[in-house]
């Protein structure tokens, strides 16, 4: 079972973010894994070991997104694409949809895993507009994959806590529900093992899809609060004490 | 300019997330001298199609087919492509449901449109619309224009409208007009089997008037007793954002957010939860929200009544003993 898994750089979870336009300065900042993107990597990972086959991994943007191929690599993804695009924080969901969706066509593959969104622009789009374009079925929010007979079964999350089970030929394009499995960690072989695996460069520009947005980020902003927030400062004893008394007599709650 | 509003049932029932996107389209018609039409879709929803033309709008489009009876992406896309085709809306709104996550964006895409999902809300900047969406994990907010001719799709987040505010129709009834749309069952390729319900949850937290929440910030299952132990001083339910319920260190029953419960509690401690809109969906009708967190630009403050910038693992304890005064006292 060849699969192909879409992984996107986003800034690290705990990065100060200085607003700069409609993006962020880049600059000081570190940047990882989609962490929702880890989780479709490990099934992935998971469905090569059960079924054979090939775990190439595919990512787009500036050269620093390397270094998340790299780590993909050492989790024990064969090979890599790397899409180079230094503007791709300004493409819209339809535009990245079909830069990964050309460079999917290239391959010979049965899966197409993404993450449910990222963790930045979180559009959540990207795997159901890639399966629109390559004409493949789709689910998302995936909790569980099943492979028997060139057929998969699916577990889907619905809302709520309702699940569905549902059933969809291969070849298909899946977006992985976060906590789907428990992801692992490059192993010291693993990473020596990456230095020799194929990254292969593509420029966005030469996929030759249209790069015409369908829509714009005109700028991003710290939003304006709608509550007005009481803050509580002192010694973790005074503070709790002051809250212990706000709750009791203003907000009448406990 | 022409709306058209795609409602949702869940389990046969209004998804109450459908008449808070009528709610916005009203609001957005009002603003911008435009009609709104509302559409069904299914197999034997005519009577719902019938309530629906009882609320302010100009058209209810009615679309029903065998094939339809049961959610696919394919049935929905093949039959909704096909409408908007026909009927020629500017502007298509839906609610931000898994459901429309799952589907919407490639019906735009099969019109070489693009859709602005998730949004919070909007502004008519003379005659332009913008919508509003948050980014980051709701860090930042972001002013989304679209770009190109219309059609144009968009969805609202649940709670991003108040459905109460649903405008009747001035005279009794808009008309409901049926849509006939061609399918066939080869289009149709995923197949949708039963719905369920994991093992039945043994604690009810929307019936909990006080909730103690965690998040990443707890760090480690070993100090979830702490957590723990001040639920059980406050009196109140454990319950955690979704990582730490998809770690495993709390059971899946106990998770707030869209993907879990949604509460409206007397009182709502989060704990070293960042406040990402996936959780702050299930939480933010609480009347009071008591946030705890070290990063003081968490965007949990932004809807916290009582905010602390601090180590959750010393105001655990303290908090804990207080509580424990108080009630001796």
């Amino acid at each position: 079972m060849n699969i192909i898994v879409c992984i996107k750089q986003v800034p690290a979870k705990d990065a100060p973010l200085a607003i700069a336009g409609n993006w962020i300065k880049e600059s000081d900042i570190g940047f990882e894994m989609n962490e929702p993107d880890s989780f479709a990597l490990e099934e992935a990972l998971r469905l090569k070991e059960k079924h054979g086959g090939e775990v190439i991994a595919l990512s787009m943007g500036p050269e620093r997104v390397k270094q998340t191929i790299k780590e993909a690599l050492a989790k024990g993804a064969d090979r890599a694409i790397h899409i180079a695009d230094d503007n791709f924080a300004q493409l819209d969901p339809l535009g990245s949809a079909r830069a990964l969706a050309a460079a999917i066509q290239k391959e010979k593959v049965d899966l197409v895993l993404t993450g449910l969104q990222s963790d930045d622009h979180g559009f959540g789009q990207t795997g159901v507009l890639i399966a629109g374009l390559l004409n493949l079925p789709h689910a998302t929010i995936i909790m569980q994959i099943e492979v028997a007979d060139g057929r998969m079964r699916l577990k889907r999350e619905l809302e709520a806590g309702w699940f569905q089970h549902i059933e969809c030929p291969l070849p298909a394009v899946l977006s992985i529900q976060s906590g789907i499995n428990k992801v692992r960690y490059a192993t010291l072989k693993g990473i020596m093992a990456a230095k020799k695996k194929e990254i292969a460069t593509i420029a966005r520009e030469s996929l030759g899809v249209s790069a015409e947005v369908t829509q714009k980020i005109e700028k991003i902003y710290v939003p304006t609060k709608t509550k007005k927030t009481e803050y509580l400062t002192g010694t973790p004893k005074e503070v709790a004490a002051k809250l212990v008394e706000k709750l009791k007599f203003e907000a009448r709650v406990i | 300019m022409k709306i058209l509003v795609i409602t949702e049932l869940r389990q046969g029932k209004w998804n109450n997330t459908s008449f808070e996107t009528l709610v916005a389209a009203q609001q957005i018609a009002a603003a911008t001298s435009s009609t709104v039409s509302a559409l069904m879709i299914g197999k034997g929803v005519a009577a719902l199609a019938e309530e629906l033309a009882g609320k302010n709008v100009a058209e209810v489009l009615l679309v029903e087919h065998d094939l339809l009876e049961a959610y696919t992406p394919d049935g929905y896309c093949a039959a909704l492509s096909q409408v908007v085709s026909s009927s020629k809306p500017d502007l298509v709104l839906f609610p931000h449901t898994y459901q429309v996550r799952d589907f919407a964006p490639k019906l735009a895409a099969m019109l070489g449109k693009g859709m602005i999902g998730d949004c919070v809300g909007y502004r008519n900047e003379s005659g332009k619309l913008v919508f509003v969406r948050q980014m980051f994990q709701g860090k930042t907010a972001a002013d989304v224009t679209f770009q190109g001719a219309a059609p144009w799709f968009a969805s609202f987040q649940s709670g991003a409208f108040r459905s109460d505010l649903l405008a009747a129709h001035p005279s009794g009834k808009a008309p409901v007009n049926k849509v006939a749309v061609t399918l066939n069952a080869e289009q149709i390729r995923t197949r949708p089997l039963e719905l369920f319900k994991e093992a039945k949850s043994a604690v009810d937290l929307t019936q909990a008037p006080l909730i103690v929440a965690i998040g990443r910030g707890i760090k480690a299952p070993e100090n979830i007793p702490l957590a723990q132990a001040l639920a059980k001083a406050i009196g109140g339910e454990i319950a955690a954002s979704r990582p730490i319920c998809d770690e495993g260190w709390l059971p899946m029953e106990r998770q707030i957010g869209s993907s879990g419960q949604t509460v409206a509690p007397k009182l709502y401690l989060a704990l070293g939860i960042s406040g990402a809109i996936q959780h702050v969906v299930g939480m933010k009708g609480a009347r009071t929200i008591v946030a705890v967190n070290k990063d003081a630009n968490a965007p949990i403050f932004e809807i916290a009544d009582y905010g602390v910038v601090g180590d959750i693992f010393e105001i655990m304890p303290a908090l804990t003993e207080a509580l424990e005064k108080a009630k001796s006292s």
